[in-house]
């Protein structure tokens, strides 16, 4: 098992010599040495997953040294495997490695690759460090640790006033998350006296009933424990009321997306509430709550991802709605079918962020799909993955074979195990779960439209003029200075007064001359190894994730009788998702393909419920108006008004006042001079003593 | 090291230093300065790794009389021992920092050598009236070093900075005296065990309070201290972030809270009120500076009110806690002000806005500047998480409004910090002269490396450093165990929950800083 130290260590020792070591021995080098070191963690990762697919292998600790002892609390550096870790680590790992090889093509072009690579590196460390956790300290120490890294590939383009702001957004939002993280193992360490999760999780169910005081609230010990926690993984996990920063964190180069923002970080609460399950059982209405949030993220999210045009962020919404089911699935306690979600959907959704990287590289960098459209032919092979991703996140599948794309098991799993739940909150999710998959299929099927059907749009894209124009080789200056301003277009009939700069013969097929080009093998590789993975995971290792308690060997709270009642649902149930699946379909190629005038109609026709949803239900406006605002001005009134103009006021300044007008006398003494105060003060401590004790 | 006096020598080292400063030129004046302090430091690495641990309480001590009871006494325990490594480790650093003062270079030197005479003095002092003499003292280098060579408005500072601790030390004069009478002898050990009546501790801890409350700086007796940061120079702001405020710290763990155990306990409440509105408040305040001094000076008062919140937690955790936020706000926010020196030395100002875009043309400032950052937020693997999350997990046992309140601080710090950071480093270069600065030289490589190694050593292993003070953190605890509030959680075990009585309001249900938490 000492391997887990290799696939643990070496992404960190890469991410040093590669960031420190650059200027020595150069960009190809420092990409080299971190990729190889992701490969061999991987390489190393996936016969430990494999291992323990095969069930009956216990979770071992190997540990590494003190970190702190303070009285009664201490809690040490040590990396924990056992199933849920190994789950994780393959996903990790695989991701990150294919991340690393395809950012070569990707990042090509970019002057600070060394940096993007050490970062992604470090990322992996901590993300693994997280996974491999076994007491709740040093999962908040990898906790903090991903957010750094993914705070400064957000910020990776710092020159961009918007990529700054995303990562300081980013940051701080899961600092609101990481106050209840942080409140919660306070809590577990007072109730429990201990951090280890092991522990914890044997002590939880004694637990059960009693109550705790908190903020002068009398209130469920686990109850409480549980929610504090939740908090600080609905932070990393983007979920409704904490999602605000994950959408803005598209502002990171696209294999940042992916990694960070799609397949691993931002499921870390999904896997911290899988490691906590025994806890989270002994506290009923805790998992209630956590259904709820789930199911409220999923259906936000999803009617959000079906008014962007931003492809990007159309796939960060999906990747919001699909940790909600990770969520709901989690808190009706089908932690396996949360598992077997979050591994899918590691998968495909890598594969639809790596495939709209290769887009956007191919639309020389254009992001908004109004100005995509026909690409089917000019890009095959990121078509061919596009679609699988696409078949994969709709659930895609036969029921009666029971054989489909990932998400087919996956999301099936989570709809039937919130039915056959039985609960009031359960059926709740799996009605807002089922509408939530026909917008999904949606959204995704529009993103397909729009992008790969239909005629090409490009010419209106600024980015494209501007590859074009770069092409003409600067001919003509006006329209050169004009391209500095460089703003993406708000609408879609947007004023675009570029067109002088391209040749009027080509523009009638829409392509402004412009040639896609497919995307270099370092970046195909990725997406071809993503393919099998979006279109086999679930086939294969549904019955591993679902129906084995063997393979779980008490790494999750497993619960029989649920996997067994999921059985029993009724054919509808099962059907559900393959049903809404087929109607999303039909209506975005009806209003993608079939007839394009009717999207625009649909919006103008609901007006305020479309400008609600395309202003994603206008949580920034009411954070900007009730945060952050209020926080400067509270700063600049505490600041003028308390401290200069109140405790400065009547403190030193009145008393230099008072001073000043005293007597005459006293001035003379006063000699202005620091040292002859001090002088003073020391002479009469002298006397004082002397006249005290002689 | 036997009966070696070695704390005497490593108070001679730097007073002969200094001396010897006056009557040479200004080269002789810097390299003196250096092999002083640098002199200094191996003394304190000596005396660090030959200290003790789990051996007698009080090591090193000496003891000459002097006269009628006042002695020349010298010991020190483990927490004093944190404290004056600390010290040492900063100096040097201070003088490497001190390259740009041009103006009276030997006095310069002189004033910071005594200085180092006067933090090691105050750290090891075991007489009280000793302790007092090196505590009042510390003053007056920093007086002459912000007064001097200080910005343009020093003599404001200078004079806000000697107001304050006026009003605080004669009270705490007073005190001294009667508790010397009372108890018959002014050692210090000895008054630390001495059980004073209760009804006058109350006197005593609001006569030491008044003294330490401003040395930390507690809100609202702060606002000398953004003034005196922003004009003091580069290496007046380490020393003063970085070991004068541990002072007020210090005297809290070595005089309030063991003399006065009871009146601590009943006067908890009022540092928790000051602490939790300190967090916010400070913290807001900070938010909207544009001068970068004055933002991590406002961040110092909101990371001091951490260690007094994890002081008069009154358990283990609270106090390790606070000593690790000394230890390492005094390395990082030192550290900072250094960052922010290094930007200074070529612009000559302090204006954020006149910055921006620096990781373009120093990416490896950048880095530097990130590290102290990220630990200034506290991340987990640097000093400020221990020390940070032991204060507030010691604070939730006892009261969950002050670990609540104390902990939205880890928001906060980041916005401002990270406001900070993205004005600074990020963005487009906006000024032709920032953009022409020449990243980190050699010398400046040499002051901020140790510093980042010895913060994440502290956030890897702090072990190293909490084992010293680990068995006199025990015997403070057990003092104060008689006297401990008692827990605010009550939890009650069993599935029929009492009668919900909505929880005794906790005493430091401060609306105000509630209030402003959200």
């Amino acid at each position: 098992m000492s391997s887990i130290l290799i696939i643990v260590f070496l992404p960190l020792l890469a991410s040093i010599v590669a960031g420190l070591g650059h200027p020595a021995f150069g960009a190809t080098v420092a990409k080299a040495i971190t990729t190889a070191g992701l490969f061999v963690s991987c390489a190393l990762s996936w016969p430990i997953f494999l291992a323990y697919l095969g069930g009956d292998v216990a979770g071992q600790v190997v540990p590494l040294m003190t970190w702190v002892q303070s009285g009664d609390m201490s809690f040490d550096w040590a990396l924990r495997v056992d199933t849920l870790t190994a789950i994780m680590l393959v996903v990790i790992t695989s991701v990150s490695a294919l991340v690393h090889l395809y950012s070569w093509g990707y990042m090509a072009e970019d002057p600070d690759q060394p940096r993007f690579f050490a970062y992604l590196s470090l990322f992996t460390f901590a993300m693994l460090m997280l996974v491999t956790a076994d007491n709740l300290v040093q999962m908040f120490f990898g906790w903090e640790g991903v957010g750094l890294a993914s705070y400064l590939l957000i910020g990776f383009w710092y020159r961009k006033p918007s990529a700054g702001a995303a990562a300081i957004k980013a940051f701080v939002v899961n600092r609101v998350g990481d106050l209840g993280f942080m409140l919660g193992i306070f809590g577990t360490f007072l109730v429990f006296q201990t951090t280890s999760i092991p522990a914890i999780l044997e002590a939880a169910p004694a637990m059960q009933g009693s109550t705790i005081t908190f903020l002068s609230m009398r209130l469920d010990t686990m109850t409480i424990l549980c929610l504090l926690l939740f908090v600080g993984a609905m932070g990393k996990s983007a979920q409704l009321g904490l999602h605000t920063w994950l959408p803005d964190a598209m502002e990171g180069p696209t294999p940042v997306s992916a990694l960070i923002h799609a397949a691993t970080m931002v499921t870390a609460g999904v896997f911290m509430l899988c490691r906590l399950s025994p806890m989270f059982e002994a506290a009923p209405a805790a998992l209630t709550f956590v259904t709820f949030i789930g199911a409220a993220t999923c259906i936000f999210a999803a009617t959000v991802g079906t008014t962007q045009w931003d492809i990007k962020r159309v796939i960060a919404y999906s990747t919001c709605s699909q940790l909600g089911y990770m969520f709901f699935a989690a808190g009706v306690g089908a932690y396996g079918a949360a598992m077997f979600h979050l591994f899918t959907h590691a998968f495909f959704k890598a594969l639809l962020f790596l495939g709209a990287g290769s887009v956007i590289h191919a639309m020389h960098h254009e992001q908004d799909m109004r100005y995509y459209g026909g690409l089917r032919k000019h890009i095959p092979l990121t078509f061919c993955a596009m679609l699988a991703g696409t078949l994969a996140i709709t659930g895609v599948g036969i029921y009666w074979v029971h054989a489909g794309f990932a998400g087919f098991h996956s999301k099936d799993a989570i709809l039937e195990a919130a039915f056959a739940s039985g609960t009031g909150m359960g059926r709740f999710a799996f009605w807002v779960g089922a509408l939530a998959a026909l917008l999904t299929s949606f959204y995704s099927w529009r993103l397909m439209f729009l992008t790969f059907w239909g005629k090409p749009r490009w010419a209106l894209s600024e980015h494209i003029q501007h590859a074009m124009h770069d092409a003409h080789g600067h001919h003509d200056a006006h329209g050169h200075a004009e391209h500095a301003a460089h703003n993406p277009p708000a609408q879609e009939d947007a004023g675009h007064d570029h067109s002088h700069a391209v040749p009027s013969a080509q523009q009638d097929d829409g392509t402004a001359g412009y040639h896609p080009h497919e995307s270099p093998w370092s970046m195909l590789i990725p997406l071809v190894v993503l393919t099998v993975g979006a279109v086999f995971a679930g086939f294969m290792f549904s019955p591993f994730f679902l129906e084995s308690e063997s393979v779980w060997n008490g790494a999750i709270a497993y619960n029989e009788h649920l996997m067994h009642e999921m059985h029993l649902v009724p054919l509808w149930v099962k059907l559900s998702a393959t049903i809404v699946m087929l109607i999303g379909l039909a209506v975005a190629w009806l209003a993608y393909v079939r007839d394009t005038s009717i999207p625009g109609k649909t919006a103008a026709a609901l007006g305020p419920v479309y400008r609600f949803l395309f202003n994603k239900w206008y949580f920034d406006e009411l954070y900007h108006a009730v945060f952050v605002k209020p926080s400067f001005a509270l700063g600049r009134v505490f600041w003028q008004k308390g401290d200069v103009g109140g405790i400065d006021r009547f403190g030193p300044n009145g008393a230099a006042f008072v001073v000043q007008q005293g007597a005459v006398l006293a001035r003379k003494v006063q000699s202005g001079y620091l040292t002859s105060y001090a002088l003073v003060m020391l002479l009469g401590l002298v006397a004082v003593v002397s006249w005290v004790l002689v | 090291m036997g009966g070696f006096p070695i704390l005497s020598l490593m108070l001679l080292v730097p007073l002969l230093g200094a001396i010897a400063c006056l009557f040479v030129n200004e080269r002789a004046a810097r390299s003196i300065a250096l092999a002083a302090t640098a002199i200094d430091l191996v003394l304190g690495v000596i005396l660090w790794t030959s200290f003790d641990i789990g051996g007698a309480q009080w090591q090193f001590t000496e003891r000459a009389d002097v006269f009628a009871g006042f002695a020349w006494a010298l010991g020190i325990d483990g927490i004093a021992l944190m404290l004056i490594v600390l010290s040492v480790f900063l100096m040097p650093i201070c003088i490497l920092a001190s390259q740009a003062i041009s103006k009276r270079v030997p006095e310069y030197m002189a004033a910071f050598l005594f200085m180092e005479v006067l933090m090691i003095g105050v750290f090891s002092a075991q007489d009280i009236f000793l302790f007092y003499i090196f505590f009042e003292a510390s003053l007056i280098p920093m007086y002459l070093i912000i007064g001097i060579w200080g910005g343009d408005n020093r003599i404001y500072a200078s004079y806000k900075f000697f107001l304050y601790t006026l009003f605080g030390s004669l009270l705490m004069l007073i005190a001294m005296l009667w508790m010397v009478n009372v108890a018959g002898t002014s050692s210090i050990p000895a008054l630390m065990v001495y059980d004073f009546p209760v009804d006058a501790q109350f006197w005593l801890f609001l006569a030491f309070f008044a003294s330490f409350a401003v040395k930390m700086p507690m809100w609202p007796v702060h606002t000398w201290l953004p003034d005196a940061h922003v004009q003091a120079p580069t290496a007046g702001s380490v020393i003063l972030a970085g070991v004068l405020l541990k002072m007020g710290g210090y005297g809290f763990l070595r005089f309030s809270l063991p003399m006065f155990p009871e009146a601590s306990a009943e006067l908890a409440w009022l540092i928790w009120v000051l602490s939790m509105i300190a967090v916010v408040v400070t913290s807001l305040i900070a938010l909207v500076q544009h001068d970068m001094k004055k933002l991590i000076a406002y961040s110092s008062v909101a990371h001091m009110a951490i260690v007094t919140i994890g002081l008069f937690a009154f358990n283990v955790q609270g106090l390790e806690g606070a000593m690790m936020v000394m230890l390492g706000h005094g390395l990082v926010s030192g550290a900072l002000f250094l960052c922010v020196g290094v930007i200074y030395d070529r612009l000559h100002t302090r204006e954020i806005s006149r910055y921006g875009g620096l990781a373009i043309n120093m990416p490896r400032y950048a880095l530097f500047f990130l590290l102290f950052t990220m630990a200034s937020v506290g991340l987990p693997g640097t000093s400020n998480f221990v020390g940070e999350f032991l204060s507030l997990a010691g604070a939730y046992q006892v009261n969950s409004w002050v670990a609540f309140v104390g902990t939205t601080g880890i928001i906060l710090g980041a916005a401002y910090m990270l406001y900070l950071y993205r004005r600074v480093v990020f963005g487009e270069q906006k000024n032709a002269d920032a953009a022409a600065m020449p990243d980190l030289n050699a010398r400046e490589w040499a002051m901020l490396a140790p510093l980042a190694a010895a913060t994440l050593w502290m956030g890897i292993y702090p072990e190293s450093f909490l084992a010293p003070m680990r068995s006199d953190i025990a015997i403070l605890d057990a003092r104060l165990a008689r006297a401990a509030p008692e827990s605010d959680a009550r939890l009650v075990m069993g599935t029929v929950a009492p009668a919900a009585q909505g929880g005794d309001e906790a005493p430091a249900h401060g609306t105000d800083a509630h209030g402003g938490a959200h």
